[in-house]
Formats: structure tokens, sequence, C-alpha cells
């Protein structure tokens, strides 16, 4: 039983013409005195690139600023595994690219599932990223006039593709991390490493602190302070296989959702299509290869499902290409979710390749006879050779094989305009809201995503709320400190006790399994039914016969991974509630029996064009859901075509 | 993909804590897939441990795609093991034969001291990073991207620089336990692009004395640093730290 809530949530989206807002409203914000910002202590929580460039900024305005982060550097966060690029309406290549196209992209790339005003944010300061981390000395590729290079990515029309070889990730994040780390050196930020978030404190329905877990020492510590910005990721590996690094977990949003922060649209997960294939029972993590590859090389399977000949020996005429064939004017180069798809679709009907029979061939020949060998390997070369590291294969010589994976989370904590969660005090920025990719995200827009939220959105908004809030000082010894510490406590003595006889990690690979199999590519009703009771007797398995050896005093790896997986088991129960609920197929959620005669997704606007956002009222209850209706008066809602 | 399975034994280094004393323990694990990951392997050997009643052992690690620097691991003697150009968690059990005896040590350094097992504390670098290894440039003070031109050539080497993802292999490698290749690639990538040049001086005197202070020793050119480095940072970038760190020491008394 769904409970709904009568009034529909407010996302203090102000008034007018979508060009003007940002600016007016920037105008209308509330702004803390220079002299008084050093008054106000601001945690943020994750070093991504959301908190690595939100904390940085935060330190240069005169905050206080405490940054955690549970790698043992802030330089670590997954942000840093980005291959492809970063998107910006800058309209360099002077092809016809401009802030209402990206604004227009995302919002239909989407499928009508995400807030216009933000979005509309987002693509206006792209720009502005850009220059930023040119200037810190992030090594852009470049034309040979000394310009900046951009790229076609990701099914775009246009080339606004900005990126640094095939590791734009990893620049962009150090550029942030070096940032932070000067004013870590300047004594604005004060950097927490190897600290696990287990609590949020809330003080008069105010978000005021965090509790977390020094995973050195085991030590439980209280941090306070005026304002707290979670920048903790995505939720990926709730299906345990993932491109997610292993350490990415719920953990810290879940917490907070458990204290009153609502969750929106946790059954938007994201399906990547080229990622390498699963090799064995052993398997740890999915491996990304990034998108970028679709714009060279071609997707296809045998025509013939008894074809076992080696793809070298097939000859053209026996070859679907079946991308090209089903959407002949975006071919290789359909969104995410469309593609991933459709490979499922081969897979299935008993097309693929290879010696599970999941996976496709992701073609490069065409591209050496076209360009030579040398431009290829200048393009992909680290990605080449990370597919030969893996697999033992050499793509220059023979297709890869490929399979989606689970790669991003679209949902996420429920924020309004200002990055603020219904919990006031509480800011949630980049993958770990869920606010700008609606159903579907593009390729390139997730940097571009954590960026603008970090450096040109929390630095205005939470001057907002610091200025207008009553915010008595809180003392360690304060009530809701003890009694969040004293939680964390009896979670960690409750799982060190339960004695069990199964791994952790043996627990995380059912759910994953039982995750991928009805809340994945595909899901029906009877499906997601039986994963809600799966998921529940796997609950009840876990809290009554996992073994996390060690104690609590020191680094216990086994006790950090009880935790997120604790967690997940929780998690994944809303996951598959809100995919029952959306009744209807959008972006990357694909409800079976909502899709045209022709297999694609069939939404439905007319009942589903709004934000769910869930409300906790405890483990094993019914959670409450708050709309939040979404207009679209600038983009009109169309059927997603990419044929 | 089918293959064939191995049968190893482990010598692994077990440490309780940072004051503890530490030792090699020895493990059999048979059945191992040569598809496997090196990681996935000791995941198997760890799952094996829980399920004896022994605590697993302690290792760091994240992306497990080579990029993230937070995977380590002495294995037989070499940094990120014998696959040249590649992380220990890029690194494949193809590359080991039936019946080796693999010998599983932390990054031995006095300035990554152990925290546990196998994992060591590394904050040292980004104390280097916070000593200089930035521009100082405030969100919102940046001119157009383009109007900082910077011919591609140029920038192909300062990406080759930057490419460092500060695993620490340079140090493990090292006989001294010098961090030059780690500290020269972050000033090259600086030094070679124009957006570093306001800071040149200072930038490379205070990264280097850091390094100092952190307890890392001197560079004696072995090149051990470059043919472990999983991204293969080049030692010219060594080179051009010196040029620079000579030039400052001049520049600077002026």
């Amino acid at each position: 039983m769904v409970h709904i809530a009568s009034e529909p949530l407010n996302s203090r989206v102000p008034e007018g013409a979508i060009e003007t807002l940002w600016d007016k409203h920037r105008f209308n914000m509330k702004l803390v005195n220079p002299a008084n910002k050093r008054k106000f202590k601001v945690i943020v929580v994750g070093t991504g690139l959301a908190g690595g460039s939100a904390a940085a900024s935060l330190g240069e305005l005169g905050y206080e600023v405490d940054a955690f982060c549970f790698q043992d550097s802030p330089r670590r966060a997954h942000s840093i595994a980005a291959q492809g690029g970063i998107n910006a309406a800058k309209n360099y290549p002077n092809d016809g690219d401009s802030i209402w196209r990206l604004f227009y992209d995302t919002v239909k790339g989407g499928d009508y599932r995400a807030r216009e005003a933000n979005v509309y944010r987002l693509a206006q300061v792209s720009s502005n990223i850009i220059d930023q981390c040119v200037a810190q000395g992030v090594p852009f590729a470049r034309e040979y006039g000394g310009t900046l290079a951009n790229r076609s990515f990701g099914g775009a029309q246009v080339s606004r593709t900005f990126y640094c070889r095939g590791q734009t990730g990893q620049q962009l994040l150090l550029g942030a991390y070096q940032a932070l780390m000067r004013q870590a050196q300047l004594g604005k930020v004060n950097i927490y490493a190897r600290r696990e978030m287990l609590e949020l404190i809330v003080v008069d329905g105010v978000a005021r602190g965090i509790v977390v877990r020094n995973l050195t020492t085991g030590q439980l510590e209280t941090h306070t302070a005026d304002a707290v910005v979670l920048c903790t990721g995505g939720y990926g590996n709730v299906y345990y296989l993932s491109t997610n690094a292993k350490g990415c977990n719920v953990t810290a949003a879940w917490r907070c959702h458990k204290r009153g922060a609502y969750f929106a649209n946790p059954c938007y997960t994201q399906i990547h299509p080229t990622c390498i294939p699963v090799s064995g029972d052993y398997q740890s993590k999915l491996t990304l290869m990034s998108e970028s590859l679709r714009n060279d090389g071609r997707v296809w399977v045998p025509k013939d499902s008894s074809d076992k000949r080696p793809p070298s020996e097939i000859p053209e005429s026996d070859r679907d290409y079946y991308l090209e064939r089903r959407y002949p004017s975006f071919g290789n180069l359909v969104p995410r979710d469309v593609a991933s798809r459709a490979s499922k679709e081969r897979c299935d009907a008993g097309y693929g390749v290879g010696d599970t029979g999941l996976a496709v061939y992701l073609d490069f020949a065409d591209a050496i006879r076209r360009d030579g060998e040398d431009t290829v390997r200048k393009k992909y070369g680290n990605l080449f050779h990370m597919y030969h590291k893996i697999t033992a294969e050499d793509p220059y010589k023979s297709p890869m094989r490929i399979y989606p994976a689970v790669h991003y989370t679209m949902g996420g904590l429920w924020v309004d305009y200002h990055l603020m969660s219904n919990l006031p005090g509480l800011f949630v920025l980049g993958e770990a809201n869920f606010s700008d990719h609606g159903a579907n995200r593009l390729g390139a827009s997730a940097l571009m995503q954590g960026l603008s939220d970090g450096y040109f959105v929390i630095p205005y908004t939470i001057g907002d709320h610091l200025a207008k809030a009553d915010l008595p000082p809180v003392p360690e010894d304060h009530p809701a400190c003890v009694e969040a510490v004293q939680a964390a406590e009896s979670r960690i003595n409750r799982l060190l006790s339960v004695g069990g006889r199964r791994t952790v990690d043996s627990f995380h690979r059912e759910l994953g399994q039982i995750m991928w199999d009805n809340c994945g590519m595909a899901r029906s009703r009877e499906g997601l039914e039986s994963a809600v009771g799966q998921i529940q007797d796997l609950r009840d398995q876990f809290w009554t016969d996992v073994r996390v050896l060690g104690g609590q005093e020191t680094l216990n790896q086994s006790l950090e991974k009880a935790g997120r997986v604790a967690d997940f088991m929780e998690f994944a129960e809303l996951l598959a509630t809100d995919a029952l609920n959306r009744e209807e197929s959008c972006g990357g959620h694909f409800r079976e029996e909502h899709q045209t005669s022709e297999g694609e997704a069939q939404r439905n606007d007319e009942d589903f064009s709004y934000a769910a956002a869930w409300e906790f009222h405890g483990v094993g209850e019914d959670p409450t859901l708050h709309k939040e209706p979404l207009t679209f008066e600038n983009v009109p809602p169309t059927t997603r075509s990419y044929k | 993909m089918s293959g064939d399975t191995l049968t190893l034994t482990l010598r692994i280094w077990r440490q309780n804590g940072p004051n503890e004393a530490g030792g090699f323990r020895e493990y059999r694990l048979s059945g191992v897939s040569t598809h496997m990951s090196f990681l996935e392997m000791l995941d198997v050997l760890n799952e094996q441990l829980i399920e004896s009643g022994e605590e697993p052992v302690a290792f760091d690690h994240d992306c497990r795609e080579g990029i993230c620097g937070m995977c380590s691991l002495m294995i037989n003697g070499q940094a990120h093991g014998p696959d040249k150009a590649t992380t220990t968690c890029q690194l494949h059990m193809r590359q080991f034969a039936d019946g080796d005896t693999i010998t599983i040590e932390p990054w031995r350094a006095t300035a990554f001291p152990v925290v546990r097992d196998l994992v060591t504390d590394r904050s040292a670098f980004d104390r280097i990073i916070s000593a200089g290894g930035y521009v100082s440039v405030n969100t919102g003070n940046a001119p157009d991207g383009n109007s900082i031109p910077v011919p591609g050539h140029q920038q192909e080497k300062a990406m080759d620089a930057a490419a460092c993802i500060g695993c620490g292999a340079c140090v493990a490698a090292c006989k001294n336990a010098s961090a030059s290749l780690f500290v020269s690639a972050k000033v090259s990538q600086l030094a070679i692009l124009p957006q570093g040049s306001q800071e040149r001086t200072s930038r490379v005197l205070d990264m280097v004395n850091q390094m100092d202070e952190e307890g890392f020793g001197h560079c004696t050119n072995t090149y051990e640093c470059e043919a472990a480095c999983p991204v293969e940072v080049s030692v010219s970038n060594i080179a051009r730290m010196n040029r620079e760190y000579i030039r400052a020491s001049i520049v600077a008394g002026e």
C-alpha cells in the first residue's frame, strides 16, 4: 500500500521566464556578509567532483569547512573514473550549439522527468565550468593552434564535449582536489579522510551535524556545523556488480533518509551499454568502456543465432548491425537506455556472442580501415589497452565484446531549486541528488552536474540558508548528538554480534542478483513484487546469519562492508517499491507492461509527470509518497524517437 | 571464457596495527581462475578466511579499473606486480603459473607507515600537494577557456605528467623511498602549462621542501620508479623538476 501525501512538494522554483530565473534569484537570495562567513561552519561529505568543488569554493568564500571522505585521500573519489568528457554550451565549433540546445537535449534525454528550471541553470553555468577548470590547469585536449578541442558524444548532434584523453574525470577531479588542498593549506578546510558518515544529526528539524566512524581507529566522532552538504554519489552498487568503485554506497544518503530526508525516483537507474561482460562468478566489478567508442565502433551480432564462427569469419552479409537497422538516423549513437535495451533484446532472443551468450560485438574494423590504426589508437588507446588487459584479447584485431552494466543512478535525495532537501540545512549535490537528469542521463553530463552544483550553485544557495536560519550553537553533548552516536554504535554492535555463517559479500551478491533479475533493464509487476519479498527474506537472513569478524576499534573492512550492505538491503526495497509505483516506461525505467508494439518505452505523462519523493516510516513499513508535479513549459514533451 | 585454474602459495604480510609487529603468513589457495584479477584472487582468499574464522587480509582498493590510485601491494618484490604499466587491480592471474609462490607486502617506506596488513598511510602525498601543487585561482575568477591557448604538443606533454594516479608505487620501488617521480609529475604539469607560470618559483621550492619534511629519500637516478609506474610517468619529469628547482633557487633570492 502506498500512502500519498495530499500536498504537492514545493520545489521553490521562482516565477518568471526560464532564461532569467537564476540571475534574478541570485539577486533575491540573502547574502552572508564577508566578515560573517568565517563564523559559519559547513560540513561537506564526499570529495568527488561535487564535494571537492563545493568544499574548495566554500572555503574560498571564507566559510569554515570540514570535508570528509571514506577513501585514504580526497583524490580517490569515484568521479575519477569518468572517462569520456564534460559537456558545455560553449559553441566553440560553431556548429549550432547554445544554452537552449543543451537544455533541450538534457530535458528530452531525461525523457521529460527532470525539473526544467534546474536543467536550464545547469546549461547556463556549463561554460563557466570549462573556464574554471582551464584556469586550474586541467589539460583539456587542444587543437594544433592551441584552442580547446571538442567531440560529439553520447548521441549529441553537436560537438560540445571537452575531454582529457580517456581520463576526463580524473583530470577534473584532480583540479577540484588541488583547489581543495590549497584551502586546506590556507586553514579554511579541514580534511578528514578515512571517515565514513553513519548518522545525520538533526536538531529541531534542521540538519546540524554528522556522526562518522574513523575507519582507522574505529572511533565514532561527532561533528557539528551550521549546514551539511552531502556529496556521496550514487547507489549503483545495490546491484553488487556495477561500474562503480567497490566502496560506493548508499549509506550516507540512506541514513539521511531515515532521519527524514525524502528519497526521490530511486527506480531511475542507468544501465550503460558498453561494458566488459561478466567472465565468472568471482567477478567483483564491471568495467566501463567509454561511450565515445560508439562514435567509431559499430555494434552487431550474427544474423543467425546458431552462427558460432569467430567474428572475423562472419561476412558483412551475415551480420546484423541492429542499432543501425532499428534507428537509422542515430544508428550506433542512440542514447544509453535505448542502446542497452536493444542489446538485451538481441541476447534474450539468442543472438548473443561469447561463452555466456550475454555479449554483442563492438567492431572498429571500419574505423581502422578508414582512419588508420594510429588515429584510432590516439583517440581510444587507453581504452583498448584496458580491454586488452582484462580480456587478453586485442581489440585492434578482433571486435570487443560488450554488454550493458549498471553505471549511474539518476535518483537520489530530493532537493529543491536551492539543492536543499526537505530537511532544512541538508544540501545534496551531484549524483547523490535527483534533480537534473530525469529518467536518463546523457553522456558527459554527470561531470557537468557535479561541478555545476559544487562550483556555481551551492556557493550562492547555502548563503541564503545561513543568513535566514536560526542556528543556535549545538554542543557535542546535545541530546540529538548523543542519540545519533548511540544509534551508530548500536548498529555496529549488532553487526558484530550476529555471529552467523555467511560472509557479507555472499549476501551482497545475492541481493545484487535479485535486483539485476527483477529491477534491471526490464521490469514487470510480477518480478518487482517477487523482488520485494525476496529482499525482505534476504534482509532477515542477513541479520541472523551474517558473519563479521574482528572488532570495532581497529581498521575492519568487513565491518565497513557489512554496514553498507545492511543499508542496501533496506534501500533495495524502496527501489523496487518506486519501480512498482511507476506504471510507465521512461528513460532507464522500462516496465514490460508499458511498451509500444515496436518494443519502445511508453511514457504516461497524464499520470506520472511527477518526481516521486518517498518519506521513510520504518524498515518494513510502507513509505509515504510525496509528489512534485513536473511541468514542461519550454520543452513540450514528445515521444523520444531516434529512428 | 574458459581458462585454466591455478593452485598457489601466498605469503602475505599480516600486521594488526601500526604499532604492532608484523610477519608473513602462508596460505594455500586452489581453483584460482586465470581470468581473475589479482584483487579478485584476494577476495576469494578472504571469503575462505572468514569462513574458517580468520580475519580477512586488509588491503586498499576502490575503483578496480586502474585510475583511483588506491590499490597498492608489493608482489614478489615488484610494486603492482610483474605486468608493465599495470596497477594491481588490473593485474590478472594469467600472469602467474600453477604452483607459484607469491609474496605480497605493503608499500615499504618511512613516509608510508603501515596501518594494518597491506594498508599504508599515504597522506604525505596530500600534504605535498597542499604545499603548492595547484594554481591559485578561486572559483569565478577564470577568463574564457580559449583566452589561454596551449599548443597541442605542449598540452600532450602536460597530460603525460598529469596522468599520475598518486598510488605511491614510485616510492615503494625506489631504494631511497624517494617521491621525486610523484612530485615532479605535478611540478611538470604546471610548469609546462601557462596557467602555472605565476607560481612557478614558489611551487617547486615548497613542494620539494615538503617532500623532504615527510621523510622521503633523495633521487639517485636508478629509474626504478619509472619502471614501476602503472601509468608510465617518465623520469624526464624529475629532470625538469631539478631544472625548475635550480632556477627557482636562483630567482627566489632576487
